[in-house]
């Protein structure tokens, strides 16, 4: 099962398995992780469900489209560069993946 | 606390029942009001009750995601089952509230359709709105549809596969998210509107004429001023075959989708005589008329929260923007404190390969300002008013989006002047104004 670590802004971890094919954003959602508010659900509207890619993660991630590139601009937290809307992230087989969520999403 | 009304209602029931916070409506507004409450430290019981058989869902995908099948219902989900369980919500599926009984220290019991009974220390009305209803002849034939819960859009995803025509009626944002989704999927849909433009007042003029043009140079048959006389079936039929305009036109549709508007849930505000007016009138702090019972979201008319708007000014906003930020401000009421609302309202829809993004609220303009950048498909308004920016509607341009709502979230401003040349970015130009 993939697994995501998600790490809040005070270096509390929640560590969730998730399901193939649900975003990173979903599984954080349904399971009341905070620091992920995915206003939008996931329809990149929003810019709510910002999350930081520990480095050595960032390689194993689809590439960014332009519309995910232009929203990370107007995130709450700036963002740097392994920033990422993790509504965009899906969970692939054995993926096991480490997010920092920002302090704030709004 | 309400003692006296809390022993009458265990008399009644015949399995008792935790009390604590009932909230009504297990949607965007009541599932955002548990979450909230319980990041607050709130630790009575709640009851997150609704009258639909799904577990809490979004909508905003049916329209689009959804209808298109290009996601399962599974992600449309709010919580894991076990979430609420580990918060202590016991979330109540299928039970339609009729009729409350309430004490004057805001406790009572609700008494279901279905016989249920349910006590509770506090009420919390999240009942949104429904769809509203077109009487045109022929409007109880089979295949007249509405969109407003996942019922609905199942109903409508049954019957797509054998439909070749689609008559959608209303050109606001659910009918031609709706519209556009069933052009994807091969469909030959006309949208008829009533009105002389799209959209009705949520956008300005500009923004409702790009749609139109845009909408029709990707196909789409939309009429203006167009409204049906009668719906007609086949021959001995039950279910609808066309739709006959006033003109004498008729349209083949084996599909009518009415998409309205919709009228807010306030039955149950009127029987507690609550003031009711285009929603259950709530204040600042959502708290309606008898100072105990909170109402959010789509059911709630409530000072408008925009800073600088006129003194004394009412709206009911119908987003999930603005039911999470409700939510919020109910949240604190419940647990004694008093916020206001915070944040700039906000919202989205997505039609076809148009990606609108509005942020605030465009009341009481006197300017407005294009930026369009036809190479790139941007197409933007923001809206002055006495040279402050106070709303924009964004297309495909989301820096845009993000610049306009972070400014005004800031209290800044992004001169006009400056503004309208698509090359410069705005969020260079914001000021503290
Ligand atoms: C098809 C569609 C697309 C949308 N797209 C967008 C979008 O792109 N962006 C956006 O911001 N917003 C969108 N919206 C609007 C958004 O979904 C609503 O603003 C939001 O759902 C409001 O939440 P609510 O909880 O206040 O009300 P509702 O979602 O209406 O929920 C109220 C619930 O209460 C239940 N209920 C009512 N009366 C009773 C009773 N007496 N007893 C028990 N239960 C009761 C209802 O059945 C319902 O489940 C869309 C809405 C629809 C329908
Ligand atoms: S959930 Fe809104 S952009 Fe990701």
């Amino acid at each position: 099962m993939p697994t995501v670590h998600f790490t809040d802004a005070e270096g509390a971890v929640r560590d969730v398995e998730g399901n193939v094919g649900d975003s990173v954003m979903e599984t954080a959602v349904r399971n009341g992780v905070p620091g992920i508010v995915a206003e939008c659900g996931g329809s990149l509207s929003c810019a709510t469900c910002h999350v930081f890619v520990r480095e050595d993660c960032v390689s194993q991630l689809p590439p960014m489209e332009d519309m995910e590139d232009e929203m990370l601009y107007g995130t709450a937290v700036d963002r740097e560069d392994n920033s990422r809307l993790s509504c965009q992230l899906r969970l692939t087989d054995e993926l096991e993946l480490f997010v920092t969520t920002p302090e704030s999403q709004v | 606390m309400g003692t006296h009304a809390m022993e009458q209602a265990a008399g009644a029931t015949t399995v008792p029942t935790q009390t604590g916070l009932l909230i009504i409506g297990a949607s965007q507004s009541g599932v955002q009001l548990a979450v909230s409450l319980r990041a607050l430290g709130f630790d009575e019981h709640i009851t997150l009750l609704g009258d639909e058989d799904h577990r809490p869902y979004q909508r905003p995908a049916l329209s689009k995601e959804f209808l298109q099948g290009t996601v399962e219902s599974e992600s449309l989900i709010f919580r894991s089952n076990e979430y609420w369980a580990e918060h202590n919500v016991d979330l109540v599926k299928g039970e339609y509230i009729a009729r409350i009984d309430k004490e004057a220290d805001g406790s009572g019991v609700a008494h279901a359709s279905s016989g249920r009974e349910v006590p509770f220390k506090r009420l919390a009305l999240t009942v949104g709105a429904r769809a509203r209803k077109l009487d045109t002849e022929g409007a109880d034939l089979d295949g007249v549809l509405y969109l407003r819960n996942a019922d609905d859009a199942l109903a409508l995803k049954a019957r797509v596969g054998d439909a070749t025509d689609v008559v959608v009626i209303g050109g606001g944002f659910i009918g031609l998210e709706a519209a556009s989704s069933l052009q994807k999927m091969g469909k030959n849909v006309t949208v008829l509107e009533y009105g002389p433009r799209l959209v009705g007042r949520a956008v300005g003029e500009e923004t409702a004429e790009y749609f139109l043009a845009a909408h029709r140079s990707r196909g789409l048959d939309i009429r203006l001023n167009t409204s049906a006389a009668r719906f007609t079936p086949a021959d001995g039929g039950t279910s609808v075959a066309a739709v006959e305009l006033k003109d004498g036109t008729v349209l083949p549709a084996q599909i009518v989708l009415i998409g309205i508007g919709v009228i807010p849930n306030t039955q149950l505000a009127e029987q507690l005589g609550l003031d009711v007016d285009n929603g259950v009138v709530v204040d600042r702090f959502a708290l309606a008329s008898d100072g105990t019972t909170v109402a959010v979201g789509d059911v709630a008319n409530m000072p408008n929260p925009v800073p600088g708007s006129e003194p004394g000014e009412r709206i009911r906003l119908e987003s999930v923007n603005n039911a999470i930020e409700h939510a919020k401000v109910a949240a604190y009421s419940l647990t004694g404190r008093r916020e206001e609302y915070a944040g700039i309202p906000w919202f989205w829809s997505n039609q076809a390969d148009l990606k609108l993004q509005i942020a605030g609220l465009c009341n009481g303009f006197d300017q407005t300002v294009l930026r369009r950048d036809e190479a790139r498909g941007k197409f933007s308004v923001l809206y002055y008013r006495q040279g402050q920016v106070i709303a924009a509607d964004c297309v495909n341009a989301p820096l845009d989006f993000m610049a306009v709502k972070n400014a005004l979230a800031k209290g800044q401003n992004i001169p006009a002047d400056a503004a309208a040349d698509p090359a410069t970015q705005l969020k260079t130009i914001t000021t503290d104004s």
